[in-house]
């Protein structure tokens, strides 16, 4: 047996229990997952429920989770090694896999949603750029409007409705995508940490809420970057959503605890001393605490006494922030807590975060910019503000 | 705009690509999938031949006893009488095949007993297992007769 993984466990683990197998990479996929759908929900508000406030993130909120969907598959990947077998899920899809599977889910997501309605939503700048830009760029917009021009009203009209119907079937893909991925977790019978039917849900609104956040913030910066004034009425109103999203979320997690509290199953004595001692940090402090209560009464507090507009600012960043952390504690309680219990519900594991390893903080950190810049590349590329030169050029 | 679709022309051009990225998906399965494979069940039928082809290298209890007459009786005496004799020896099917160009192996107890009997908290409480830090010493055929794991070992030069 080997000397340091005995030292890392607590009464009696089973010899394969020792070892956490799905480390702090698994932790980022629910969450970025999640922030991918989230920031997709809440540019469906603008587009299907016609909340005119939110408009000026809409572009931003899609290429963000253009961004971050693109990222979603590489913890895995790394996690797997051999990122080139990962394909042979499309070649022969095993359909009694829920894990296979997602890879359609992803996939259907990636092409058929997002990168079709950005392109739809885009086409007028991309043709407008094609025209207007010169050299390599000329040749790279020309490439994205796929040879076409035509930015008459008619064809703009169509772009509209057929991105709409898009927006429409987005919807539920969103729900899709990041319920799908709590279902993996929530399906997993052997482990009572994990199976509950309550987990897609609970995953769902976990992710609406950090995509709000995530977008809320981004919209914040990209504007102070940009030396732009911030839209309040906006800001107002992304945080108005992320406060019911919040709501929603806080009461099906509290509802899943009150439900495991109650029911007491033969798990629930281990689960609840591993609450109380190895998790207490991540799970009571950072997850209902300070990533929970906090932004809540925070946000609560912007709509109950009316404040000035810096005060506004301030909660907003301080809850967005606040927010971003709390699901990643979330993501990590259930990733990182399902495995630091024995199945004997006798012993308690330790998870070491390596730092410069293949599964350590490093990588991690380095997943997690990663969108950010590929999101940088983005916006240079289809601005997502409206242009004003370009816009002269017609 | 004199194009064929009028103002649908770049919507069926997107159309088009992802035709096309059907298509060359489904090429690339016709590709890369290997024959047979889903024939009986998520794997290349062909495997099973290709396991098949394998080697044998297990020759199994009953072969070793044919010529080991002595062994079997020992081994009745003690516990380690319902192990496989490849349990502990390793793979000999070779050996049995041909004991002239194949020899059989020995295992070295040091390494060999540990394997089973390191005392593990998940092993069934009835089952022996020593600590070796605590047990007699290292050397577990100086007191055990592997065969017959309860006796000393005996004669021996
Ligand atoms: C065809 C007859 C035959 C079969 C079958 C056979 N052996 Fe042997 N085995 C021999 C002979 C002959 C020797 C050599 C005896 C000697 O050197 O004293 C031997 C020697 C051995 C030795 C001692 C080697 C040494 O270095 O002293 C071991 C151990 C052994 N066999 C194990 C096995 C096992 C296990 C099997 C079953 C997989 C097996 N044998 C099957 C004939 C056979
Ligand atoms: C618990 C493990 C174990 C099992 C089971 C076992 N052996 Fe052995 N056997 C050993 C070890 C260890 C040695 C080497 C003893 C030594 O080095 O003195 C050995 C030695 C031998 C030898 C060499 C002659 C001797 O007695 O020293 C033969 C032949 C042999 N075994 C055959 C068999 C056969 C045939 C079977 C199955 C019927 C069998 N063994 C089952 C562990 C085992
Ligand atoms: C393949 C696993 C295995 C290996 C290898 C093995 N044993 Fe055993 N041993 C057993 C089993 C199984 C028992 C019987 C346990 C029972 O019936 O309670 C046993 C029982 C014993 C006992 C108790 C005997 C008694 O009469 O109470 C001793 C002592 C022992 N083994 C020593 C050894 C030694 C020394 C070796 C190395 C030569 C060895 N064992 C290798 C599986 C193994
Ligand atoms: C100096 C002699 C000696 C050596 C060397 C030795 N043993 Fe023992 N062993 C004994 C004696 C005597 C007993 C029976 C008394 C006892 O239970 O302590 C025994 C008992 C055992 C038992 C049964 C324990 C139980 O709880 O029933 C196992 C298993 C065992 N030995 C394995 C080994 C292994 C493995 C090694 C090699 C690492 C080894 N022994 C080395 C003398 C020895």
């Amino acid at each position: 047996m080997n000397e340091a993984l005995a030292a890392a466990v607590q009464g009696f683990m089973y010899p394969n229990e020792m070892e956490l197998q799905w480390s702090i990479l698994i932790v980022l996929y629910p969450y970025i997952t999640g922030l991918v759908a989230g920031a997709f929900i809440l540019a469906s508000l603008e587009r299907v429920f016609k909340v005119q406030a939110v408009k000026p993130t809409y572009r931003l909120a899609l290429l963000t989770a253009l961004a971050f969907l693109i990222v979603a598959p590489l913890p895995l990947q790394l996690h797997l090694g051999h990122p080139e077998r990962s394909f042979e899920m499309y070649l022969t899809p095993h359909t009694s896999s829920a894990m296979a599977m997602f890879g359609f889910v992803y996939l259907w997501y990636l092409m058929a949603v997002l990168v079709l309605e950005i392109w739809l939503d885009y086409r007028k700048e991309i043709v407008l750029k094609a025209r207007s830009s010169t050299g390599p760029m000329k040749a790279v917009y020309k490439v994205l409007s796929l040879g076409v021009d035509d930015i008459s009203e008619e064809a703009l009209r169509l772009d509209d409705k057929v991105g709409y119907a898009l927006t429409v079937i987005g919807i539920p893909s969103a729900f899709l995508l990041h319920g799908y991925v709590g279902f993996i977790f929530g399906s997993i019978k052997a482990n009572p940490w994990w199976s509950t039917p309550m987990m897609p849900i609970v995953f769902l609104f976990s992710a609406i809420v950090s995509g709000i956040a995530l977008v809320l913030l981004m919209y914040m910066a990209v504007s102070v970057l940009k030396g732009q004034e911030i839209d309040m009425p906006c800001v107002d109103t992304i945080a108005r959503y992320l406060l019911y999203a919040f709501i929603i979320d806080f009461t099906l997690e509290g509802v899943d605890l009150l439900h495991r509290i109650y029911e007491a199953d033969e798990s629930f004595a281990s689960l609840d001393f591993m609450v109380h001692t190895k998790l207490f940090v991540s799970q009571i402090l950072l997850q209902i605490i300070f990533g929970g209560l906090i932004p809540i009464g925070l946000l609560a507090l912007t709509q109950m006494v009316s404040l000035s507009e810096k005060a506004r600012k301030g909660i907003y960043v301080l809850a967005g922030t606040a927010t971003l952390m709390g699901i990643f504690a979330m993501r990590w309680n259930v990733v990182i807590g399902g495995q630091l219990f024995s199945k004997s519900f006798l012993g308690y594991t330790t998870y070491k975060l390596d730092f410069a390893t293949r599964e350590g903080l490093l990588p991690a950190i380095v997943l997690l910019l990663l969108p950010f810049a590929i999101l940088w590349g983005l916006v240079k590329l289809l601005p997502p503000w409206h242009d004003e030169t370009a816009e002269k050029a017609v | 705009m004199s194009r064929l679709f009028g103002h649908k022309e770049h919507l069926v051009r997107m159309a088009g690509l992802f035709a096309a990225g059907i298509l060359v998906f489904l090429l690339a399965r016709a590709l890369f999938v290997p024959k047979g494979f889903g024939t009986y069940g998520h794997y290349r039928a062909g495997a099973l031949a290709d396991n098949r082809a394998y080697p044998v290298k297990f020759a199994g209890r009953d072969a070793c006893v044919e010529c080991h007459t002595d062994v079997p009786d020992a081994l009745k005496a003690g516990k380690h009488a319902r192990i496989r004799c490849e349990a502990c020896h390793g793979p000999l099917a070779a050996h049995a095949q041909d004991p002239t160009k194949a020899k059989g192996v020995k295992p070295d107890p040091k390494v060999l007993c540990v394997k089973c009997h390191l005392a593990n908290v998940a092993k069934p409480q009835g089952f022996p297992q020593i600590d070796p830090k605590e047990h007699l010493g290292p050397n577990c055929g100086e007191c055990h007769d592997p065969h017959v794991p309860g006796q000393e070992p005996q004669k021996k030069g």
